[in-house]
């Protein structure tokens, strides 16, 4: 009778050792699996790195810089006008986006915390932050381009402020919630009227994050083609008017790379590696100010 | 406003007729939001267990020193531009996927009746597969930072008292995180979506633009909105051309503006919870 007893449990404790190791290989098989999907991802981010300075170094010389985007198959040649280009459009964006985004994020933050506008602008910024920007181009074209009937590096540059302008009212909201209230109360205390409060406490102490969020706006614009295809164009030639087509770092790259031709090419890699270059410096110069200055 | 005239004409009938013909002046939208929809689609199958599996690396395994390097790479991939993706994608990535995955799967498939027709065509390494891949690259950092976020916001005090009944690691994530935070990963999946949906210069790169839904097969070049977009409209003539364009970039306006929506409630509804706990 006892021994049906320990029999019994000796059943019952194997079953309980088989479940307990099958849990535990299933626990192995899904941290491996884990493990190796962080492998797969950061596998692609070297190889592309990878991919871009093996082929983009070689393309890294003076000419690159001083000389102009060349026919097909010619000797040399460099993409100085669309450097400029892009400089150009970029700089004249974030001038443009920047005070209006961080205007907007203050009026976000402070007035209308939570009322019904800013409810509503909060939530149409947020679709505006990732509609595609393709469509942002498209609208661009048929409010400004159609109208004046001609591409303009003009309209490139406020595609580019629209693209800009959610980005940064995002953090400049963001980062002046982040401002404690015991702070803007003490200043309220000493008589201080509201902008000034705005202006002088609370607008200085999230300078930082307002200064990160605009660096991250410049190295996702620098970056963007698709707004820029039929707004801007694009231009053989140099030109720093803003009436008429531009070139563009990254459209220029669009054109080279989908060519046959090879000098289009190999100049095509030497701008992605530009541009890559700047993108990510820019992002780390982001992180680190923002880090040292909190 | 650009594409009344094309609505006119074709009216909710543009959204499954399949002809797009410039010469005869006839545009359908059906495969070009075939291959859009197609393309995120897969973009999504690759890039959810992997973002679920990078999340759970960052948040459970990694030591901590590594944990923030780690997390920095991740965002970084999400910082690289849509048209370094693309150049990458097809320069170097295309011939590779041609040689070490097309070829031996047609070999392999080529007598299974089902199968078969979705992988026939040239294996030249351009299509919506590669478009599919590419972009499930672009979104997995999206998709694993938004997860790793919300799998943080887990109270510890709910994953100690799970380890502490004897829970191993999977099962703590499995049956405790995932459960408390999945309107969150919900969320940031649509986020994803949205991205994938309206990425440009990489799709338009390696989906070979070629208009035709002859066949069903994930290696034959196709279309999707966007690439349709950046390649015709700078040269479309005035009028129906155009027009249809603009329409096509309404829809996919509306589309990403659905997916968008839906992320933010859901994410929105997860921070009320939140709120309502502490």
């Amino acid at each position: 009778m006892s021994s049906v007893a320990v029999s019994a449990q000796a059943a019952l404790d194997a079953s309980r050792l088989n479940h307990h190791k099958r849990r535990k290989l299933i626990n192995a098989v899904a941290l491996t699996l884990s493990l190796s999907a962080m492998a797969f991802g950061l596998f692609w981010l070297i190889w592309i790195l990878f991919e871009t300075v093996r082929l983009g170094i070689g393309g890294l010389t003076w000419a690159l810089f001083s000389e102009m985007t060349p026919p097909p198959q010619a000797e040399t040649g460099g993409l100085s006008n669309a450097i400029f280009g892009s400089l150009m459009m970029v700089s004249l964006a974030t001038l443009l986006g920047t005070p209006i985004g961080v205007m907007a994020g203050i009026y976000l933050a402070e007035y209308g915390q939570k009322t019904w506008l800013g409810g509503t602008v909060r939530f149409f910024n947020d679709i505006l932050l990732s509609a595609p920007s393709i469509v942002i181009g498209l609208f661009i074209y048929a409010v400004v381009v159609a109208p004046m009937k001609s591409f303009s590096g003009f309209a490139g540059v406020l595609a580019l402020a629209l693209i800009v302008i959610p980005v940064v009212i995002r953090t400049t909201e963001n980062m002046l919630t982040l401002i404690p209230n015991a702070l803007r109360e003490a200043a309220y205390a000493l008589g201080t009227p509201k902008w000034k409060v705005i202006a002088k406490i609370t607008l200085k102490s999230a300078r930082a994050g307002v200064l990160t969020g605009v660096l991250l706006a410049v190295a996702r614009i620098s970056g963007e083609t698709a707004p820029l295809l039929f707004t801007a164009l694009s231009n053989q030639f140099w030109t720093s008017s803003l009436g008429e087509p531009m070139a563009s770092l990254p459209v220029t790259i669009f054109k080279f790379a989908m060519s046959p031709y090879e000098n289009w090419q190999k100049l095509a890699w030497a701008g992605v590696f530009l541009i890559t270059l700047g993108v990510l410096a820019l992002n780390i110069a982001a992180r680190v100010l923002f880090r040292t200055k909190n | 406003m650009g594409a009344m005239p094309a609505i006119r004409e074709y009216g909710l009938s543009f959204l499954w007729r399949s002809e797009w013909d410039p010469v005869k002046n006839s545009y359908g939208g059906l495969v070009m939001i075939y291959g859009t929809l197609m393309t995120s689609f897969i973009a999504l199958c690759i890039a959810v267990p992997v973002s679920f599996g990078i999340a759970l690396f960052l948040t459970e395994l990694s030591p901590h020193w590594l944990r923030r390097p780690l997390g920095i790479a991740v965002e970084l991939l999400a910082a690289v531009p849509s048209i370094v993706y693309g150049m990458w994608g097809l320069l170097v990535f295309s011939p590779v996927l041609s040689t070490f995955v097309q070829r031996p799967l047609q070999k392999l498939l080529g007598d299974v009746p089902v199968l078969r027709d979705l992988v026939s065509g040239a294996p030249v390494g351009i299509g919506i597969l590669s478009a599919g891949i590419i972009l499930a690259i672009m979104i997995i950092p999206f998709i694993a930072s938004v997860m790793r976020d919300v799998f943080d916001v887990t109270p510890p005090m709910l994953k100690e008292s799970a380890y502490a009944l004897g829970a191993t690691t999977w099962e703590v994530v499995f049956k405790v995180v995932l459960p408390y935070t999945k309107t969150g990963v919900v969320g940031g999946i649509m986020l994803g979506l949205g991205r994938a949906i309206g990425e440009t210069m990489a799709v338009t790169f390696v989906i070979g633009n070629f208009n035709q839904l002859n066949s069903l097969s994930v290696f034959e070049a196709a279309n999707s909105i966007t690439s349709a977009l950046a390649n015709e409209f700078a040269e479309a003539s005035e009028g129906l051309h155009q027009a249809s364009l603009i329409y096509l970039g309404l829809v996919l306006f509306f589309i990403t503006f659905v997916v968008l929506s839906l992320s933010k409630l859901l994410l929105s509804q997860l921070k009320k919870r939140e709120g309502s706990r502490t």
